[in-house]
């Protein structure tokens, strides 16, 4: 195999794995803030409980998304140099910002979520939660503006660079707020975020479900459900109106990725219609078992269906994405995203008659729909990076001018060999697979525990006053808290 | 402001990262490298890991930052260096990653073995990882079979000769150091009384490492002095750098520990600073021909870039620089295990 699909293996392979995390940070970040919320204004222990569970369940998370984000940051340089070159002017800074007004905020203050509990006040906690769930969007944001100028570059222009006699193209930033705000970057964000807080939502449904149905921790669960089912209706509805707005965009920036995604392979006069499911084959240009709805795509294109919608044809040869992938990813996404609305939607009308808590197979189906949601959030990701090709940075008009685009296979690092490229992945898998194992394993542990009841938080906390009324007698490391103290299941 | 001034200010401000990822993370690395000898059961383990249990992370940041810096600053510096260190920095990240975890999963499960297995995993990634990075800069300062285009052209064996490894010894020995400091300030009684007795071997050690090295240098890496000889300002920073050193044990002898830290983070920054030195202008020296060398010149980004990232600077220093001396501070005083704590 050569360099070029092994580094895209790799470079696909990590990401995935990387975007394990950070969905799930994000969500959680948001549903931690509440419960955390309610806490301060109630100051009922059970919220203090609720929001010191999932803060367990968080760190956790976090440190495995901390382990694999370096690996991303790395990998650019590693096995895109080419890439690096060109992008750097421009991606660069987007990187850097991120570094210092994401990350320095994130992890300086998880340090007084995790750790905080006993020793700020609940204002000053409760400020750190809401400024480790900002750090956490934040990175988002810049990571998302990053990725999207090199799906729709902007705010740009092309520089030859003499190096040693031979003239090297570059991107250099000639607008940094048309960069921010280059065509797709917005929208891309917001369904983006979004898709982190439908796993957010759907996470702590889900496991509070699970409570609720092994008849354990009651009072935490219900009080979580109160906010995660409403919130997850929400935020699956808001996804299918932010995917709706990408996908009507993608016919000025990206028309290749929407036909790929739609497997629409010739262009007619007649109105287009959207192939609900089926199996497309680019070879012969034609989609085996297909089900199609006349008109359908037209109309969610252009708000008008007549009008014919571009197809694979209009795109030179080789410039053609893949489309099987996209087709079927694309349509995952979508479905899973409906599917979802429909549970979050009878959830809540359930939780809202009071039966939420008999209708077994409905809790059930909510213990399973973090799984759906992630799918969603990876399908998702495909669909726009696969699209992609075979630009690693899309080609574009910048003020009627054309501008070169780069090819994924002239991104590569020249100085790396296949055998340093598939030893790196042969290191990464195993390892990979080792953490996510061990991840999953603790995770579970966690949850099994479950939070603690009101009245041991209650009890917890006398001690550990009491303690720290004799500290001046105590030994260096005596644990605090006395016999509650559970060592080391934070 | 001019194209070759923002130039020279980026490359110190990430000169400025890297001392500080150096200083902050080099005891978190430390505390990894002693955690075996100096804790002798599961309590004190979990003490010393507790120590930098909530500071290692933001301390790691600061080279996530000084990546993404030299990304925007420097692309061409950032790629090439990158993808020629490509396994070394695999390797690097493998460690970086086995820290993460380990400090994170070691306490979550009441088992013996599951524990040494993590605390295992703990020392060698904080070992290897010390170790990586001094290799890596050893590598940089005596310059690197760079080929026309930016192409390297050597290979991780190319990389691993004794100058690298040398020094790769010394920024062991260095943050080993670091880290007793440190632990000596934040833990108390037997465990502290242990860490006193480990720093003057270590001191020995890494004194000893620092002198060969220094020689090495001279010796391999001629152009290192250049600098300093067409400069002669510059011979402030090597002499303060011997002074320091010796200024660590005595700060200890006169039994003031934070002065004591305060020094071991002056002497990595000075080290630090030899190193941008000697390097200037360049960021990685070609061995074949000098006319390869990536350059300041040659890696910089536009001006325009330089710019906007140095307002983004000025509006983010101040910002990192708070909230880490707020963390600190909350963090501070002797290190207590609680239900919060790994
Ligand atoms: C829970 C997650 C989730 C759910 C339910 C949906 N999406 Fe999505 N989608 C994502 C999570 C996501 C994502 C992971 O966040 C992506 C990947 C790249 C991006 O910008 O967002 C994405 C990308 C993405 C794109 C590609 C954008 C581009 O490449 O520029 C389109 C067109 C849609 N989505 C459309 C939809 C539609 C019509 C949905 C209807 C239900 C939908 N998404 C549900
Ligand atoms: C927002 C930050 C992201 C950036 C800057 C980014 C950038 C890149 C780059 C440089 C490549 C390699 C070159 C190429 O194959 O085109 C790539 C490929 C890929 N990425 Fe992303 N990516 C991002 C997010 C993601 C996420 C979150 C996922 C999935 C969860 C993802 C999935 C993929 C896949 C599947 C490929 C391989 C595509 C192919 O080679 O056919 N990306 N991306
Ligand atoms: C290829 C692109 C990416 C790079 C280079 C990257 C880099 C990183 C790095 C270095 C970290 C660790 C920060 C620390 O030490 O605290 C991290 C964590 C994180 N990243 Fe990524 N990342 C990428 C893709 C993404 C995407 C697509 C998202 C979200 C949409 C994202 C969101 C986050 C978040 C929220 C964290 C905090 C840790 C966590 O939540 O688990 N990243 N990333």
């Amino acid at each position: 195999m050569d360099v070029e699909i092994l580094s895209r293996l790799q470079f696909a392979g990590t990401i995935m794995f990387h975007y394990l995390f950070p969905p799930l940070s994000i969500g959680l970040g948001l549903q931690l803030f509440l419960c955390e919320l309610a806490y301060f204004r109630t100051r009922n222990p059970a919220w203090e409980a609720a929001a010191r569970f999932w803060t367990r369940v968080f760190a956790v998370n976090f440190a495995m998304g901390v382990a694999t984000g370096i690996v991303m940051e790395f990998e650019f340089g590693t096995n895109w140099a080419a890439y690096s070159r060109f992008v750097g002017d421009v991606f660069g800074s987007a990187l850097a910002a991120e570094g210092i007004f994401a990350f320095f905020l994130e992890s300086g203050f998880l340090a007084v979520l995790v750790f905080g509990w006993d020793r700020v006040g609940p204002r000053m906690h409760l400020f750190s939660t809401l400024m480790v769930f900002l750090g956490s969007m934040f990175s988002a944001v810049w990571i998302v503006i990053a990725n999207s100028w090199q799906q729709t570059p902007a705010g740009y222009h092309i520089v030859w660079q003499d190096v040693q006699g031979e003239l090297i193209p570059r991107a250099e930033v000639t607008s940094f707020w048309g960069m921010v705000f280059n065509p797709s970057s917005v929208d891309r964000l917001t369904h983006t975020l979004i898709g982190a807080f439908v796993l957010g939502a759907f996470f702590v449904a889900s496991v509070c479900s699970y409570y609720l149905l092994k008849n354990k921790h009651q009072e935490v669960a219900k009080r979580c459900l109160s906010i995660a089912l409403p919130t997850a209706m929400a935020f699956t509805l808001l996804a299918a109106i932010t995917g709706h707005d990408s996908a009507k965009k993608l016919v000025e920036t990206q028309p290749a990725k929407l036909a790929a995604m739609e497997a629409h392979f010739h262009t007619s006069d007649e109105p287009t219609g959207l192939t609900l499911f089926g199996w497309p084959d680019a070879e012969s240009e034609t989609i085996h078992f297909g089900v199609t709805v006349p008109y359908l795509l037209s109309l969610m294109v252009y708000n008008d269906p007549t009008k014919p919608v571009p197809a694979m044809d209009q795109i030179p040869e080789d410039e053609r994405p893949p489309v099987w992938l996209p087709f079927q990813t694309f349509h995952l996404m979508v479905g899973l995203g409906t599917m979802m609305i429909g549970v979050a939607a009878l959830a809540c009308l359930f939780w809202y008659r009071g039966i939420y808590g008999q209708s077994r197979w409905l809790m059930w189906a909510i213990v399973f729909m973090p799984v759906a949601a992630m799918t969603a959030n990876q399908a998702g990701w495909i669909t726009a990076e696969v699209g992609r090709q075979p630009w690693i940075v899309y080609p574009s008009v910048q003020d009627g001018v054309e501008m070169m685009g780069l090819r994924t296979a002239d991104g590569l690092s020249e100085s790396v060999t296949a055998e340093q490229v598939l030893s790196s992945i042969i290191l990464f898998g195993i390892i990979y697979s080792m953490l996510f194992a061990v991840w999953v394993f603790v995770l579970n542990n966690k949850i099994q525990h479950g939070p603690e009841s009101a009245e041991e938080l209650t009890e917890y906390k006398r001690n550990l006053e009491s303690d720290s009324m004799s500290k001046n007698f105590a030994r260096s490391g005596k644990l605090l808290g006395g016999d509650m103290m559970d060592e080391g299941t934070r | 402001m001019s194209y070759d001034l923002l130039t020279f200010i980026w490359f110190v401000l990430l000169g400025a990262l890297l001392v500080g990822y150096a200083i902050l993370d080099g005891f978190d690395l430390g505390v990894g490298i002693l955690h075996p000898f100096i804790a002798k059961d599961d309590r004190e383990r979990r003490l010393v890991m507790n120590s930098i249990g909530p500071l290692w992370d933001g301390n790691e940041v600061w080279l996530v930052t000084f990546g993404g810096a030299l990304f925007a600053a420097f692309p061409v510096a950032y790629a090439t260096v990158f993808s020629s260190f490509y396994l070394a920095f695999f390797l690097l990240l493998t460690c970086l990653i086995g820290r993460a975890v380990s400090l994170e999963f070691r306490s979550k499960v009441h088992s013996a073995a599951w524990r040494k297995v993590w605390d295992i995993g703990f020392f060698l990634s904080s070992f290897t990882a010390a170790f990586l990075l001094g290799v890596a800069g050893g590598n940089i300062m005596s310059g690197m079979e760079l080929g026309p285009k930016y192409v390297y052209e050597g290979g991780l064996l190319s990389q691993v000769y004794w100058y690298p490894l040398l020094v790769g010894c010394l920024t062991v020995s260095l943050f080993a150091l670091h880290g007793a400091i440190y632990l000596y300030l934040k833990t108390e009684h037997e465990l502290q009384a242990r860490v006193r007795r480990a720093i003057s071997p270590l001191f020995y050690t890494f004194a000893l490492l620092y002198v060969f090295v220094s020689l090495a240098t001279w010796w391999h890496v001629p152009h290192a002095t250049e600098n300093i000889a067409s400069y002669p300002v510059l011979w402030i920073v090597p002499a303060l750098n011997a002074l320091a050193v010796l200024n660590i044990p005595r700060a200890m002898h006169l039994g003031k520990p934070g002065y004591a830290f305060f020094t071991s983070s002056m002497v990595i920054a000075a080290l630090a600073t030899l190193f941008s030195v000697a390097i200037y202008p360049n960021f990685m020296l070609s061995t074949i021909d000098l006319s390869y060398s990536v350059t300041l010149e040659n890696a910089r980004s536009s001006v325009g870039t330089l710019q906007t990232m140095l307002i983004i600077a000025v509006i983010g220093i101040p910002c990192v620089l708070s909230y880490t001396v707020i963390i600190y501070w909350i963090f501070r005083g002797k290190v207590t295990l609680d239900k919060n704590s790994y």
